[in-house]
């Protein structure tokens, strides 16, 4: 089970709209398959156990913990990260609410939040703040005690 | 002499909401946090860590892992150079180069579990993970000890032999006490022998963690003439700088220390774990170096802040006066001295007004890591056991908590536990700030079937700091300045560095562009820790902004063909003292500086003695169900003399963070020790800090009391919304069940151990 052993999975997949083939180490996490594979950073490392949400992606429109997620289970399927998140026409609402609502401070949790929070907002589009405090709660945040980012979700809604 | 400032009330830039200048960046994806760093032939390196917490280390066996194909270098403590044993100031506490490297790679003996024993780099993470696994160590275990209680037995294994603990200033051998230190003002005997109302208690505190959510990381090149780059999250390139260079004993100028972004530190992130060992890896394998801790490794090896016993005997008169406290504190320190009582002795009585104070503080080593600053080192602690204690002599003398704390309220003049007078500070402002806030003049209300609620109320202090800090400014020709200062942004501070320059040259935030510095760009900056970086790095730069306006007058002066001193600045706008209607704003002379003289900079750099004292009251709701002891936090409150806020969004964010900081540390935190010295919960999943499932709103009272040491009244923020939150939490569950919690977590469990 080294770098140097032959075999490595073929995949094939969409992330943030454009097509991939890779050639995935058969033990690569998701998380370092963005990051290391590549080059997405967005993506960050907290804990590498599906604690801290900081990693947070969506797949086919779930979020996941991408550290607990293969880079070969991602064959055929969508992934969506926080680069994915604004488009040329500028960010998107959730973006904009964090930076108006002075949500992040050390922003290290931030694009774990985002995507998270997008994965309630586009099936959800109007929840109230228990649902959303229950919803995030797979995302840890240490700087802001949650307050603010609550309130950028609640602003995004508007 | 300190200079001194008058209160100002009409500003344009301070006390506003812009957007944060790094905002977009951290939003999107691109911000480059130090586990980011990318550098052409990137390897991996890995620590190889002791699975004992106390022992000796017999052979290390390495050559397996150094005949795997892709693995570039392999260092064990052999390859650290030898510190020398030298204190140095890092701002927020000290670091002694010896034991800081010992830190980072045991030398004969592991001190406690994940101590580093070898370290590994190799082409990917995968492979040095893989490489680490096949260094065979041979270990004799050790008694462990993991209290402070255990360590100072007279037959506790000796955590470090050479050790030569300093008590009240008498040298100690054969001791894990590695320092006593005693306050004593008045007549401490007399006070408590014609006391009316006394009371002494016992409080203790399980270690907590710092919890960034970010691991440590560090990137290292070493170059061919011995030139070191580093790439880290640190709170301190500079202090960072000092530290590296000081293990690995080479000059200062030797090391080039770039901070990249952070990802929260809380204190946690000024010592240093993995740039030396990167850059002594960088060496042997010639090729650029990186590490990212892993989650355990971050529990067992870095941070957290100690645990503490403590206890204390406070005595009042009849008429509710207090008259005299003493305490008797033990800190952890981990397994090289330096736990934080320095700062508890300065922070204990300082919400208060007591004649006669005596406190005693030992700093302890047991077998966990060695303790870095956590949000007001020590402060927390011996809040927690005075702020209960207050509590509960009002509870046997019959006195209402709230009017005793004003009543023995700290003012200008108070004489510190530790002997300092306090200048202008805002204690008073923020207890009548709380009389009038909302939550204290709202009931409690009903709590549901098989529920019961409680309020508690608790004091927080912190000193703040000042030191160091530098800024440069230059001018644009579009009218813009881009500033470069020495601080590390952990929660928007760059902004407010921004507002500071903008609210001086009369344009807006967002016409300064600041960029935080590495140690080649801009001159020597403290740590952000302190609670100084708004207030000392925010001085500098509102110097070099008004060192730019006397660059610019000269400018003007050549355009006029006046003297300088014939040259007024006023709201953004230059204009002639002789012709009034002479004037020039400075965005249209930013596009003229060319025919001027050409490029416009200035620089500011201040070395603050003082920094102005804080103080704050948290207000907590509680409910506690009686079936299972689970308490929620229903309503929360945190009221803070601020001083002037520059970006109010951001400060409330320290005072929301903070408490809730403070609410993990009470309710469920801990080091969860086994008895063979592991720490049982070195998860997330099992160290479990506050989700937002656990919290209401916490809601914020700035109370804006200018601080006359800074030239826009600003006052260190960050620290003391985390002293408050343990007590009042305490006194909430009190005033709910009826029953004292003495010591932390006060999780279901205890609760419901208090309700049988």
């Amino acid at each position: 089970m080294t770098t140097n052993s032959p075999s490595k999975v073929h995949v094939t997949t969409t992330i943030n709209g454009q097509q991939h083939e890779l050639l995935v180490p058969p033990y690569m996490s998701l998380l370092d398959t963005l990051r290391e594979l590549i080059g997405l950073t967005g993506t960050k490392e907290g804990c590498l156990d599906g604690n801290c949400g900081a990693c947070t992606v969506s797949v086919d429109g779930r979020i996941v913990d991408s550290c607990l997620v293969l880079g070969a289970e991602v064959n055929g399927k969508n992934v969506n990260t926080v680069e994915g998140m604004a488009t040329p026409e500028g960010l998107h609402p959730l973006q904009q609410a964090f930076l108006e609502e002075a949500a992040l401070q050390c922003g290290i949790c931030t694009p774990g939040f985002l995507v998270a929070a997008k994965g309630l907002l586009d099936n959800e589009p109007s929840p109230s703040e228990g649902r959303i405090r229950h919803w995030l709660a797979g995302n840890l945040c240490r700087c802001t005690g949650y307050d603010k980012i609550v309130r950028a979700v609640q602003k995004a809604i508007d | 002499m300190v200079a001194t400032f008058e209160p100002k009330t009409d500003y344009k830039v301070v006390g506003t909401r812009p957007i944060r200048h790094d905002g977009y960046d951290k939003v999107t994806g691109r911000a480059i946090y130090g586990g980011d760093m990318k550098l052409p032939g990137l390897i991996w390196g890995v620590m190889v860590r002791s699975p004992h917490a106390h022992a000796n280390i017999k052979s290390i066996d390495t050559s397996a892992a150094e005949a795997m194909d892709g693995v570039f270098a392999v260092i064990t403590g052999a390859d650290m150079p030898k510190a020398p044993s030298k204190l140095v100031d890092l701002g927020e506490g000290n670091i002694n180069f010896k034991w800081a490297s010992n830190k980072l790679m045991a030398d004969d003996k592991a001190l406690y579990r994940g101590h580093p024993v070898a370290a590994i780099a190799a082409t990917d993470r995968y492979l040095a993970e893989e490489a680490a696994r096949k260094v065979v160590v041979e270990y004799e275990v050790l008694d462990s000890v993991t209290n402070v209680v255990d360590a100072l037995k007279p037959d506790a294994p000796i955590i470090l032999p050479d050790l030569v603990g300093d008590d009240l200033g008498e040298d100690v051998t054969n001791t894990n006490m590695a320092a006593h230190v005693r306050h004593e003002f008045g007549d401490v005997e007399g006070a408590f022998a014609s006391a009316a109302h006394t009371i002494e208690r016992e409080y203790n505190m399980q270690m907590v963690h710092q919890g960034y959510i970010e691991p440590h990381n560090a990137t290292a090149t070493w170059d061919e003439e011995d030139r070191i780059k580093i790439w880290t999250s640190t709170q301190g390139a500079f202090p960072a700088r000092t530290q590296i260079a000081g293990i690995l004993q080479v000059d200062v100028s030797r090391v080039k220390v770039t901070p990249m972004e952070i990802g929260g530190g809380f204190g946690g992130k000024i010592p240093v774990y993995l740039e030396p060992i990167a850059a002594i890896l960088a060496k042997k394998s010639q090729r650029p170096v990186k590490m990212v801790m892993e989650r355990t490794a971050v529990f067992e090896t870095t941070g957290p802040t100690p645990g503490a016993r403590m206890v204390i005997k406070l005595g009042a008169d009849a008429n509710g006066k207090l008259t005299v406290a003493t305490s008797d504190i033990w800190f952890e320190a981990g397994a090289n001295p330096g736990a934080f009582i320095g700062p508890a002795a300065m922070c204990i009585y300082a919400p208060y007004e007591i004649p006669n104070t005596r406190i005693d503080g030992w700093d302890v080593l047991v077998n966990k890591p060695k303790v870095a600053p956590y949000r007001a080192p020590g402060s927390p602690q011996v809040a927690f056991a005075m702020e209960s204690a207050v509590d509960e002599l009002c509870e046997e003398a019959g006195w209402d908590s709230f009017k005793f704390r004003v009543d023995n309220a700290s003012k200008e003049g108070t004489r510190r536990g530790d002997g300092v007078l306090f200048s202008k500070i805002g204690m008073e402002e923020v207890l009548e700030a709380v009389k009038e806030c909302d939550h204290w003049n709202s009931p409690l209300g009903d709590a549901p079937e098989g529920k019961v609620r409680g309020r508690g109320i608790a004091n927080g202090y912190w000193f703040n700091i000042g030191l160091k800090s530098s800024a440069n400014l230059a001018v644009n020709a579009d009218g813009t300045v881009q500033l470069t200062e020495g601080s590390t942004d952990i929660g928007g501070s760059r902004t407010s560095m921004a507002m500071h320059v903008a609210e001086v040259l009369g344009i807006g935030a967002h016409d300064v562009r600041p960029t935080v510095g590495d140690t080649e760009s801009v001159g020597y900056t403290d740590v952000t820790g302190g609670s100084r970086t708004t207030y000392a790095t925010g001085y500098a730069c509102w110097l070099a902004a008004n060192n730019l306006v006397d660059v610019l007058k000269e400018r003007v002066a050549v355009l006029w063909d006046i003297k300088p001193d014939d040259v007024d600045f006023n709201d953004g706008a230059f204009s002639s003292k002789a012709e009034a209607a002479k004037s020039i704003d400075f965005k249209e002379l930013a596009g003229k500086l060319d025919d001027l003289g050409g490029p416009a900079t200035s620089t500011g750099t201040v070395d603050l003695e003082s920094a102005g004292d804080g103080f704050g009251m948290h207000i907590a709701d509680i409910e506690i169900d009686l079936a299972t002891g689970k308490s929620d936090i229903i309503r929360y409150t945190a009221l803070q003399d601020v001083g002037t806020a520059i970006h109010p969004s951001y400060v409330e964010g320290q005072l929301q963070g903070g408490a809730v900081q403070g609410i993990g540390w009470a309710l469920n935190e801990e080091y969860f020790m086994q008895d063979d010295g592991k720490m049982a919960n070195s998860s997330f999943l099992d160290y479990r800090m506050p989700t937002s499932l656990d919290l209401p709103s916490i809601e914020t009272v700035l109370v804006e009391v200018p601080n006359p040491l800074h030239p826009y009244g600003v006052r260190g923020v960050g620290e003391v919304p985390i002293c408050p939150p343990v007590a009042a939490i305490a006194n909430a569950i009190k005033d709910a069940i009826g029953t004292r919690l003495y010591s932390t977590p006060m999780n279901a469990g205890s609760i419901l151990e208090a309700l049988k």
